[in-house]
């Protein structure tokens, strides 16, 4: 069942609109984003803070609460070959998906216990509002099950959020997003403002979900090292729209998009102390986006057409998609030799 | 004078809970290390590992238990402030958290000049700030009459950075500068500190978790673990060739920027930071993949290998005590 799609979006704009004043201030923050996601995958979402990743999450969701509105677009679950759309459907029918087809970790994630009750009361309220009747206390049991097999600490249901270390309560929530054996986990941010050790306990927590699970996990971090370690193909976001997609291996080998290149190249290597340079510039507000390419202000290669015209997500090869006039019109190559 | 700053015995214990079950933390043990002059002295390790503890014992903001903080050749002395002030400045963390978001973020540096009466009119002051704003590559037009919340996480940061620059600082203290900022402009910062310790001849003594850009900036490191340094030394030497089995792991642990290097081998968390910290002999015991019997009571001495000090049983017969 390799390369069947999972989810789909389609020209899916997500805008937040705040009145302030009497004046309308709208937040381009997903903009027409075509985004096809593949079963027994890990999909990396990669790109700076402000970019509209998490709303991106958001919209997959059906998370979408005012000020953030829809304007467009659809979002497609499959289910047995068979898409369902889910901005046509109810809020009962999405929490009735919710945890069961699909799962959100949000970031921060570490705080979403609730620090009053101890673990086994929070597993408690979630399998009761997802599990029926008497089958309640088998799926305790099974949880019991569930976090001994993902090598947590069987005690741990015990305890109150507070007594766990950061890099344990977050784990904690990963296990729980995944206890109803979801075809899709959505992680945002998992292992920032972890410390490298416990960083690598998430990743490998994760991996070994997916392992088990045999699902779809989309993880969104900004950390490029991460992504080569955990993601199957990665999506590099840049000011609400996708940039570049392409397999890990080729986004590290051959990255196309200028601020790709950046993002990898500005990366520190061990053995390696000569002078990297970041992005120069600082990222776009997404209330006040750049004419044309949305990377021209910040890019070393920019031409007159990138100011005017917004480059469209073209395929290069099979599992290569880049969106930049640099590329369609052959001057990379000429550009750097 | 080669040494800047120098810690002695550093120790700080921090003693939690109510009159009949009281535990002692150990924050920093015994610590020792210097900085010298335009030098970038990296201080690694995991969150709770003593780290900030030390940086704020240096600042001031905590008095230490017992030990001596020698700052260009004094020695603190109680009651007498005036030595911290001179020459030591500190970044933080969150940038969002340095300014009050109320205020614009000028208002620091005209507050700063007046302070420190660097100036003589308000003419002179906006120079003065416009060429420290320079210095971190922004510009007093871009920056004037602005709120802290009109400026990404790495403007502000680089913002901190022209503030604590005013005073003409020889030593910044850079508590986890870049660890709130994205990835994408965390080589900006940690460029800005090569480029000043250049130019300026500024020390820095960079607190942080990430050994990749530690390994990058920085001239020699110290690798704390629950309140010890288990390994010191030039940078190269440490992180190329680790030699204790905590600065292995940490090293390993890096994700690296490269879909063939994916990590194969299983990785052993603690459960209890606490159990780490009252544990007797070596800290690291319960978690080592080297673990001898002798770590579990006694713990180990420093030893120097070729210029790096080690603090492990398995190097007790090589090098000097």
């Amino acid at each position: 069942m390799l390369d069947q799609p999972i989810l789909r979006t389609e020209r899916l704009k997500a805008f937040y609109v705040l009145d302030m004043q009497g004046t309308q201030k709208v937040v381009k923050a997903v903009n027409e984003v075509d985004l096809e996601v593949r079963e027994n995958e890990v999909y990396g979402i990669a790109g700076e803070s402000g970019c509209g990743k998490t709303t991106l999450l958001k919209a997959i969701f059906g998370a979408i609460d005012p000020p953030l509105r829809l304007l467009g677009g659809n979002v497609f679950y499959f289910m047995n070959g068979l898409g369902i759309d889910v901005t046509s459907l109810s809020a009962e029918e999405k929490r009735k998906l919710r945890m069961e087809y699909i799962s959100y970790v949000p970031q921060g994630s570490m705080s979403v216990l609730n620090p009053v009750l101890k673990l086994n009361k929070t597993y408690q309220d979630f399998i009761g509002s997802h599990v029926g009747g008497q089958t309640r206390k088998e799926v305790f049991e099974l949880a019991r099950q569930h976090i001994a097999e993902l090598g947590l600490p069987r005690n741990i249901l015990d305890a109150y959020p507070h007594q766990l270390s950061g890099g344990m309560r977050q784990r904690v929530t990963i296990a729980l997003a995944a206890l109803l054996k979801p075809h899709i986990i959505i992680a945002d941010e998992p292992t920032t403002a972890l410390d490298v050790v416990v960083q690598r306990g998430v990743v490998q927590l994760l991996m070994d979900i997916q392992q088990k699970l045999k699902n779809t996990i989309i993880i969104v971090t900004h950390d490029m090292g991460v992504q080569a370690n955990i993601a199957d193909r990665i999506g590099i976001m840049y000011a609400g729209k996708f940039v570049e997609e392409a397999t890990t291996e080729i986004i590290f080998s051959d990255p196309l998009h200028p601020y790709t290149r950046y993002l990898i190249n500005s990366l520190p290597r061990f053995g390696d102390k000569t002078l990297r340079e970041s992005v120069p510039g600082s990222p776009p507000s997404l209330a006040n986006i750049p004419e044309g390419c949305t990377f021209h202000p910040r890019c070393p290669y920019v031409m007159e057409k990138c100011m005017v015209q917004i480059p469209d997500l073209i395929s290069r090869t099979t599992d290569h998609k880049v969106a930049c006039w640099l590329i369609e019109e052959g001057e990379w190559r000429q550009a750097h030799g | 004078m080669d040494k800047l700053l120098e810690i002695n015995r550093l120790t700080k214990v921090f003693t939690l809970g109510n009159i009949l079950s009281r535990i002692h933390i150990t924050a920093t043990d015994q610590i020792s290390f210097y900085i010298k002059p335009a030098e970038i002295f990296a201080l690694a390790g995991e969150s709770g590992c003593g780290k900030t503890t030390a940086a704020r014992m240096i600042m001031g903001f905590e008095e230490p238990t017992s030990g001596e903080i020698i700052h260009n050749g004094k020695k603190e002395a109680k009651n007498e402030k005036a030595w911290r002030t001179e020459g030591i400045q500190a970044i933080f963390q969150d940038p969002f958290g340095t300014f009050n978001p109320l205020r614009t973020v000028d208002q620091y540096f005209f507050d700063t000049v007046k302070n420190f009466k660097l100036a003589k009119n308000k003419v002179e002051a906006i120079e003065f700030i416009d060429q420290k704003l320079k210095a971190v590559g922004l510009s007093y037009e871009e920056f004037a009459g602005k709120y802290p919340s009109e400026f990404s996480g790495g403007q502000l940061q680089r913002i901190s950075i022209a503030r604590a620059l005013l005073t003409n600082p020889t030593l910044l203290i850079a508590d986890e500068p870049v660890s709130m900022v994205d990835a994408s402009l965390r080589m900006s910062i940690v460029n800005l500190f090569k480029k000043l310790r250049e130019e300026f001849g500024v020390s820095v003594l960079y607190i942080t978790h990430d050994l990749a850009t530690a390994y990058y900036v920085s001239d020699r490191i110290a690798i704390m673990f629950r309140g010890n340094i288990v390994e010191m030394g030039p940078v190269e030497q440490v992180l190329v060739t680790p030699r204790h089995p905590y600065t292995k792991l940490l090293r390993e642990s890096i994700p690296e920027a490269d879909p063939k290097k994916r990590w194969t081998t299983i990785v052993n968390l603690t459960e209890l930071e606490q159990e780490e910290y009252l544990r007797k002999g070596c800290k690291f015991a319960g978690r080592c993949p080297d673990v001898m019997d002798i770590c579990k009571g006694v713990a180990p001495a420093d030893i120097v290998i070729d210029d790096v000090l080690v603090k492990c049983h398995k190097y007790s017969g090589s090098g000097s005590g």
